[in-house]
């Protein structure tokens, strides 16, 4: 756990890098993360999947798997790894201010 | 009567069958068990069969001789389970109606669900080893196969026995070896996982025995499709990795009845409870092994651990108490690293594989995180455990909860 100052507020972050609250994220706040994750710009159709993220999250208590947005329609699997190069479930959740997705053993 | 109704006679259906046929009063309860199958294979032994240590009758027996007398089983396609009027229709026209549902319909293979996979060159030099068809088709094939380039990879994850595609490139140095034509097979180890397992620890040995070996890691690799026409399989990124021989691991799946059913999530596994085993939307429905979404292994160790969970808990639901048993997330695998040896880990949902030993009261100690004859040996024993004790629903000498003693942190 450690706290840093992020888009001009103090934001605190788990052991894995990833915001500890979600719920004090804010759309500044995902675009210096993006930057962070290499993205420059964070394009309008980023912040439709980042809300996306948000929202499965708040209903459901964990962030869509990459199967379940191609599935449901959201973005085609191909598309969200051009918007979020070189793993995209980890960069979206990241960006959206959640917790590190669940690896599977 | 009441009744308790269990679909899928795998490892883990069966079993649990088994554990609680003695238990429940047979003049209050009717067990019904519905497969589709009449064979049941010991799927731990598809992954030797390539290499000649196993043929497929090794891995074979009939499901009947596993249900014990006074239970009724029922082999047919299950077409629709409709849970939210307990009740389960066959594809034979039975309704089953039920005051307990379990479902262990388990996981299995889908090469569909990668473009180019199950096209003109499967199971031509584009094979499984996860189902019985595909590993003997693969033990055929490396039988005359005079080398080149093999690649093994892994579709997207979870799958079943996590460790398994290890284990295979791990036999198969061993094997080249053997035949003489080591020096002729380039070996890839291609995987979704930033490295050679999920866990970092394990992740880090299992990466210097594939060094050492002399196998290519190429991990962050998601596969978009197989150019079966070019030998070559592309990622999501236009990565490109060529083969000669693809030996995959498809997306594992659960069973197109869940999805029917509406049961299920995107790869129609059932949410379920991760400690309790319970279903999340059905009280009277639990889930076991495979079929459910748990972040566990898909493994039979799992299903056994699971099974005496849900053994505790199942009794205290038909009797309307509250559940009090909790499932860890215990694991426990040998893994074959070839040349006669074997590593053993043992982890939980919290806990990663640590080194150390492992006791086993009787035969062990085994060595964790190590490679070792002993482990080999203990493998090798597994399937008689299998077939005389396991799926009886025997007790093993083995705790459902993962402990800490030997291990070291």
């Amino acid at each position: 756990m450690a706290s840093r100052e992020i888009a001009g507020v103090t934001v605190e972050f788990d052991d894995d890098n990833f915001m500890a609250d979600h719920t004090a994220w804010n759309e500044a706040i995902a675009a210096e993360l993006a930057n962070e994750e290499g993205i420059e710009t964070l394009t309008d159709r980023h912040i439709e999947i980042v809300q996306y993220f948000r929202n499965e999250f708040e209903s459901i208590g964990t962030a869509p798997s990459i199967r379940k947005l191609n599935k449901s329609g959201v973005v085609p699997t191909k598309e969200l790894y051009q918007l979020f190069p070189g793993g995209p479930a980890k960069k979206a959740a990241r960006i959206a201010g959640l917790k590190k997705p669940q690896g599977c053993v | 009567m009441k009744k308790l109704v269990i679909l899928g006679a795998g490892t883990a259906g069966t079993m649990m069958l088994n554990k609680l046929e003695p238990v429940l009063d047979k003049d209050e309860w009717k067990i019904t068990i519905v497969d589709q199958f009449e064979t049941h294979y010991y799927q731990p032994g598809f992954l030797f069969i390539p290499f000649g240590i196993y043929t497929p009758k090794d891995v074979v027996k009939p499901k009947r001789d596993f249900f014990p007398t006074g239970i009724e089983a029922i082999q047919s396609r299950i077409e629709i389970i409709e849970p939210d009027k307990n009740q389960v229709k066959l594809e034979n026209g039975t309704v089953l109606n039920y005051d307990f549902l379990i479902v262990a319909t388990g996981s299995k293979i889908n090469p569909a669900e990668t473009e180019g996979m199950k096209e003109d060159m499967w199971r031509k030099n584009i094979f499984d080893f996860y189902t019985i068809e595909g590993t003997t088709a693969l033990s055929k094939f490396l039988k005359y196969w005079e080398g080149g380039k093999m690649v093994v990879n892994i579709a997207e994850m979870p799958i079943k026995c996590p460790v398994a595609p290890l284990e295979f490139v791990f036999l198969a140095d061993w094997w080249f070896t053997e035949q003489g034509i080591r020096d002729k097979v380039d070996i890839e180890f291609v995987t979704p996982l930033p490295g050679a397992f999920t866990k970092p620890k394990a992740s880090q040995v299992f990466g210097d025995f594939l060094d050492k070996k002399n196998i290519k890691l190429m991990p962050d690799f998601n596969i978009a499709r197989v150019d079966h026409e070019n030998n070559k399989i592309v990622s999501w990124e236009e990565t490109t990795v060529d083969y000669d021989l693809l030996v995959t691991i498809p997306t594992n799946m659960g069973d197109d009845v869940i999805e029917r059913s509406g049961m299920g999530d995107e790869l129609n596994f059932i949410p379920t409870n991760k400690q309790t085993l319970q279903s999340d939307k059905w009280e009277n429905v639990f889930v076991l092994g495979d079929a459910t979404n748990l972040p566990s292994s898909k493994a039979g160790s799992v299903a056994h651990f699971q099974a005496d969970i849900l053994f505790d808990n199942i009794q205290s639901a038909m009797d309307g108490r509250p559940l009090k048993a909790k499932y860890d997330g215990h694991a426990n695998c040998y893994i074959e690293s070839g040349f006669g040896k074997g590593i053993l880990i043992d982890f939980n949902y919290d806990t990663e594989p640590l080194p150390g030993k492992f006791p086993l009261p009787g035969v062990g100690p085994f060595s964790l995180l190590e490679e070792t004859k002993m482990n080999h040996y203990g493998k090798m024993m597994f399937r008689w455990m299998y077939w005389n004790l396991l799926l009886k629903g025997a007790e093993l000498p083995i705790e459902s909860e993962m402990l800490m003693a030997g291990k070291r942190a």
